[in-house]
């Protein structure tokens, strides 16, 4: 059936587009207008967004005519990139580079994650009594943590980390978003060069060695920079104002500490940030919940709605840290389901543990209220997060 | 039950081994090794089911234990 709308207005901070919330109680599988006139598929039900996600022959391909490709959004590179690809270029790549992101291997990085942390912290309470906590605290993290995973020189930190807090920038012009893209890039593009040179013990001298082209690699080292500073970055700043919003919440954390991974696994249910994630264009005819989707259709599989489906997650808007349900589709589902979410949760557990800790009187500059809360986009978040303490 | 996995459709997410690192583990290039083969009823066996309903690749399967 086709919908008259297809509204992406949230109603509060909280929670999914009530839209796209009704869609899911009255017609989970439907057409709704989409940019320039044409319709999509609106996914709502959490197995139908799984059968969607976990079949390829629903394409990533964004280089395919009527790919419903985000507007605004353009490839980083001439060359696709992984989260373009279908199978078997996809498996090929995703093979070559998922050994660098095992439980172990980035459990090895809690460590140095705890460090970064806790020195970060150090400069936020060393600045005075009040920061934006964006600014002071969630980019900087996951730029660091993906600086040194990319094994950036320390003296080139400050560089990577200015130019990628600039593609977040509320208030950066189109130009200068465009000048940091570049000037990451060849920066990425002079590391990987360097490797080629003299190869090392790290992940683009691994990569090469197992076949990466220097361009692809360079692709890649700026796709797990854009993909994973800005989504764990808002990540944390929507934990920590949820937690200062909620003070019960709070209060459970500093009681007990063992439920921060189920905090933060709950919270990345509740907020599923990745909005436009679920992108995908029909390559056959395919059933969805009981609707042929004829090929050549657009499709959207809505994670964030899927993420609030009753049938799964029993009273779906309550915050729940004991919940324990990892089903959850903030990652996404099927092949191209996040290649970074182990580091993910890494991260967000050390940030939110350290959080809790050390910064007991942390507390809104103004309130909740005076939050600006980013517009449905890629990546929802926060712009800004006065806090004190 | 019998736990397999498919090696070569496992995306290497880690979601097993997040579930139960006494019953899965990824080898150096991150694709899944069942340690596990079969789990006995009760928790390991409430683990493993969910395991394979987690897996993102649908490379896990549960079979009755063929004779
Ligand atoms: C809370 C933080 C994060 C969230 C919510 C998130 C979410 C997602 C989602 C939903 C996808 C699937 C997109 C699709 O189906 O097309 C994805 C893919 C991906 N993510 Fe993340 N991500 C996060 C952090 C990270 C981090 C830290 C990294 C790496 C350092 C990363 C690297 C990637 C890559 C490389 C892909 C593409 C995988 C593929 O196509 O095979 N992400 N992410
Ligand atoms: S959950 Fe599935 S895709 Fe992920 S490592 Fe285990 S078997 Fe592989």
């Amino acid at each position: 059936m086709t919908t008259a709308t297809f509204s992406t207005q949230r109603v509060d901070p909280y929670n999914p587009p009530a839209e796209h919330l009704r869609l899911q109680r009255e017609a989970p599988v439907s057409q709704v207008p989409w940019r320039n006139d044409t319709t999509i598929w609106a996914i709502t039900k959490h197995a139908d967004v799984r059968t969607v996600l976990g079949d390829a022959r629903f394409s990533s391909d964004r280089s395919l005519p009527g790919h419903p490709t985000f507007a605004g959004y353009t490839s980083a590179s001439k060359l696709k990139n992984l989260i373009e690809m279908d199978p078997p270029e996809h498996t090929a790549q995703r093979v070559r580079i998922m050994g660098e992101f095992t439980v172990k291997k980035i459990g090895l990085m809690r460590p140095r994650i705890e460090e970064i942390v806790e020195e970060t912290i150090d400069t936020m309470l060393a600045s005075g009594n009040s920061a934006d906590l964006v600014e002071a605290l969630s980019l900087p993290v996951p730029s660091v943590v993906i600086a040194e995973l990319l094994g950036v020189p320390f003296e080139d930190h400050a560089l990577f980390q200015e130019n990628s807090a600039m593609f977040v920038e509320a208030d950066a012009t189109p130009e200068e978003r465009v000048a940091a893209m570049g000037a990451l890039k060849q920066y990425i593009g002079g590391l990987v060069a360097a490797r080629v040179e003299q190869p090392g013990d790290d992940i683009l001298s691994r990569q090469l060695a197992a076949g990466a082209s220097p361009e692809e690699l360079t692709g890649i080292g700026f796709l797990l920079l854009i993909a994973g500073h800005e989504t764990t970055a808002n990540m944390i700043s929507l934990c920590v104002a949820t937690l200062l919003d909620k003070p019960e919440l709070l209060q459970q954390l500093r009681d007990d500490p063992k439920l921060i991974p189920g905090a933060v696994e709950e919270l990345l249910r509740y907020f599923t940030i990745a909005e436009i994630g679920g992108l995908r264009l029909a390559t056959a005819d395919l059933e969805v919940g009981g609707v042929v989707i004829p090929a050549g259709d657009s499709v959207f599989a809505l994670c964030n709605t899927a993420n609030r489906d009753p049938e799964v997650f029993p009273n779906p808007d309550v915050i729940d840290f004991t919940r324990g349900a990892r089903n959850h589709v903030a990652f996404g589902f099927g092949p191209h389901q996040c290649l970074g979410q182990n580091l993910a949760r890494l991260e967000l557990e050390v940030v939110l543990e350290a959080v809790v800790r050390r910064i007991p009187t942390l507390r809104f500059d103004g309130s909740f209220d005076d939050i600006s809360f980013k517009e449905w986009g890629p990546n929802y978040g926060v712009y800004t997060l006065p806090v004190a303490w | 039950m019998e736990l397999t996995a498919n090696r070569s459709t496992c995306i290497g997410s880690g979601q097993c081994v997040f579930t139960d690192p006494d019953a899965f583990d990824q080898d150096d290039d991150g694709i899944v090794l069942v340690l596990r083969p079969q789990p006995s009823a009760g928790d390991e066996l409430a683990r493993a089911t969910e395991a394979v309903q987690i897996c993102p690749s649908r490379s896990l399967v549960l079979s009755e234990q063929s004779a």
